[in-house]
């Protein structure tokens, strides 16, 4: 059997040993209920609260202004659905794009069916927002503005002061979904004027079922979950209190080695991309080659499809994902990959690899070998990739 | 998700490649979704298949299928080949995910449509045969982007 090789970091991360470790006392020792009274619990009041600055202290927020959540998706969920209602009789407009992440996406859907209007707004062929389309998109009744902070597929970054800067300008809220950036790059929700941002533990070595959704000082935002009064009245439920002190945990050491961990895997990133670009034909990068997560890799292989790829990467053990139909469990390829203007038949066949703090380059020559062998493998097996040799040669015998 | 079968078949997939001359070509599937297949046959004077190649762009299940209706067509007369329908290649898969059963339909009518290729060829009628109804040529555009 090979050594595993995961370079699937944006689907989910090793939790660290060492927030594994913080966490324990908290399942074992420290369960009380942070509501309670007496002292073995209230403690635990205090603990939640300092993992609340940690998180805030990263994005120059105040701890106050984070509110847990059990992730991402609840985030996205909340920022959406409780601003449409608070500023529901401000306007109905929402404005996002048409590569954010599905908890974005099928939640404006729902607000659509609720009465809302959206504008879905183009990305360009490298999946960035055109900024003269947003404020062209900007209506008086516009009470949103959703733009996601880096695409979990292609890793583009987006310009998202620029963004934040018009948001504010035309007194419009800004929420980003933040679950692939936060802690990969360094977030100032001040100087990009975010109203509010969504962010995952479990994408950062913390634990998964944890995520909070930053809401600043003054933007009137309703309960998400009815019930007590933690999370300040707007999110009831006894406080994960391991799941918090992992986060906390983990965003403490994600932010100590932001620059040094990111530089890393930049130099990895674009050691594979160079690779694969030059010693794979008919191959193509997704995504903006510099405005890029340090560790997102997403290529297209022509005349092939992804499942089978993964598969016979699998086989390798190498973890890697795709944007085929076939891993979607629905006909059409990504989204992502359609807005960035793929042919269906090019979408189909891509590959994202991302990487972690633990990824070597000796993983990463092993993957471009077997990459190699198996899309040639594969190509020879494909009817498209016959079509194209074929008319290939009849050209070169014409000239 | 898949069976032993078809990860052996994925694995090692049986008849791929094409037959020079054939005597039936069929093409099934559309970029579009993912899949196409392409089967090759090789009949003789008595209609009985004598060899058939396949070449498939798809998912693992489309592969594996290809592969198994490959195995299944070879060594039979025209009008056996005829009978071999999707059902009878997923049962000798040992089964599929419900999302990928259109996989064995596409087998099924690659088959269909080689079969009508040859027909054609030899102006000749196979009982219970119809015109392949999907072609990968069907409004396809020249594409002349270069990578």
């Amino acid at each position: 059997m090979n050594k595993l090789i995961y370079l699937d970091n944006a689907a989910t991360t090793k939790t660290a040993p060492e927030v594994v470790e913080a966490m324990l006392p908290y399942f074992t020792e420290n369960y009380g209920n942070p509501s309670s009274v007496y002292s073995f619990a209230s403690g635990n009041k205090d603990v939640i609260t300092r993992q609340r600055e940690i998180i805030a202290d990263t994005l120059g927020a105040n701890g106050n202004e984070i509110y847990f959540t059990a992730g991402g998706s609840e985030s996205d969920n909340w920022a959406l659905k409780a601003t449409a209602e608070a500023y529901g009789n401000k306007g109905k407009h929402i404005i996002t794009t048409k590569i954010e992440h599905h908890a974005v996406l099928h939640t404006c859907e729902y607000l659509e069916k609720q009465g809302y209007e959206v504008t879905y707004l183009d990305v360009d062929e490298n999946g960035i927002v055109k900024l003269d389309d947003l404020k062209a998109a900007i209506r008086p009744d516009t009470i949103l503005i959703s733009v996601m902070y880096a695409n979990n597929e292609i890793g583009t970054i987006q310009p998202i002061q620029e963004i934040g800067e018009i948001a504010h300008e035309k007194g419009i809220l800004f929420h980003t979904d933040a679950v692939q950036a936060f802690c990969q790059v360094p977030i100032d929700v001040d100087a990009c004027h975010i109203d509010m941002l969504s962010a995952s533990a479990h994408k950062l070595n913390g634990p998964k079922g944890i995520g909070f959704l930053y809401i600043r000082k003054g933007v009137k935002i309703r309960s998400f979950v009815h019930g007590g009064a933690q999370e300040r009245k707007r999110r009831a439920g006894t406080e994960n209190v391991p799941g918090i002190v992992g986060f906390g945990k983990a965003v403490e050491r994600a932010a100590a080695s932001l620059k040094e961990r990111t530089e890393k895997e930049i130099e990895l990133r674009d050691y594979l991309i160079g690779r694969i670009g030059a010693e794979i034909p008919y191959s193509r990068l997704n995504g903006d080659r510099v405005k890029r997560l340090p560790n997102n890799v997403n290529f297209s292989f022509r005349f092939i499809e992804g499942e089978s790829l993964l598969i016979k990467l699998d086989m390798k053990g190498i973890c890697a994902s795709s944007g085929s139909a076939c891993t979607s469990g629905s006909l059409d390829p990504s989204h992502v990959l359609l807005a960035i203007g793929l042919p269906h038949e090019i979408a189909h066949g891509s590959l994202r690899m991302t990487l972690s703090e633990e990824t070597t380059k000796e993983d990463l020559d092993f993957v471009v070998d077997s990459l190699k062998e198996i899309v040639q493998h594969l190509r020879n097996m494909s009817p498209l990739y016959e079509d194209f040799i074929k008319k290939q040669s009849k050209r070169q015998e014409e000239k | 998700m898949y069976t032993e079968k078809v990860m052996d078949h994925f694995e090692h997939p049986r008849n791929v490649g094409e037959i020079e001359n054939a005597s039936g070509v069929g093409t099934v599937g559309n970029a579009k979704c993912g899949d196409i297949m392409r089967i090759y046959l090789d009949i003789d004077e008595n209609q009985i298949i004598r060899d058939v190649k396949f070449k498939t762009f798809g998912c693992g299940a489309a592969v594996a299928t290809s592969s198994m209706a490959t195995e299944l067509v070879k060594g039979k007369n025209i009008n056996e080949a005829m009978q071999i329908t999707n059902k009878a290649v997923m049962e000798a898969l040992d089964g599929l995910p419900p999302v990928k059963v259109h996989c064995s339909l596409l087998a099924e009518e690659a088959i269909h449509a080689a079969l009508w290729d040859y027909a054609e060829k030899h102006d000749i009628k196979i009982e219970g045969l119809t015109k392949p109804k999907s072609d990968i040529h069907e409004g396809e555009e020249e594409e002349e982007e270069e990578y």
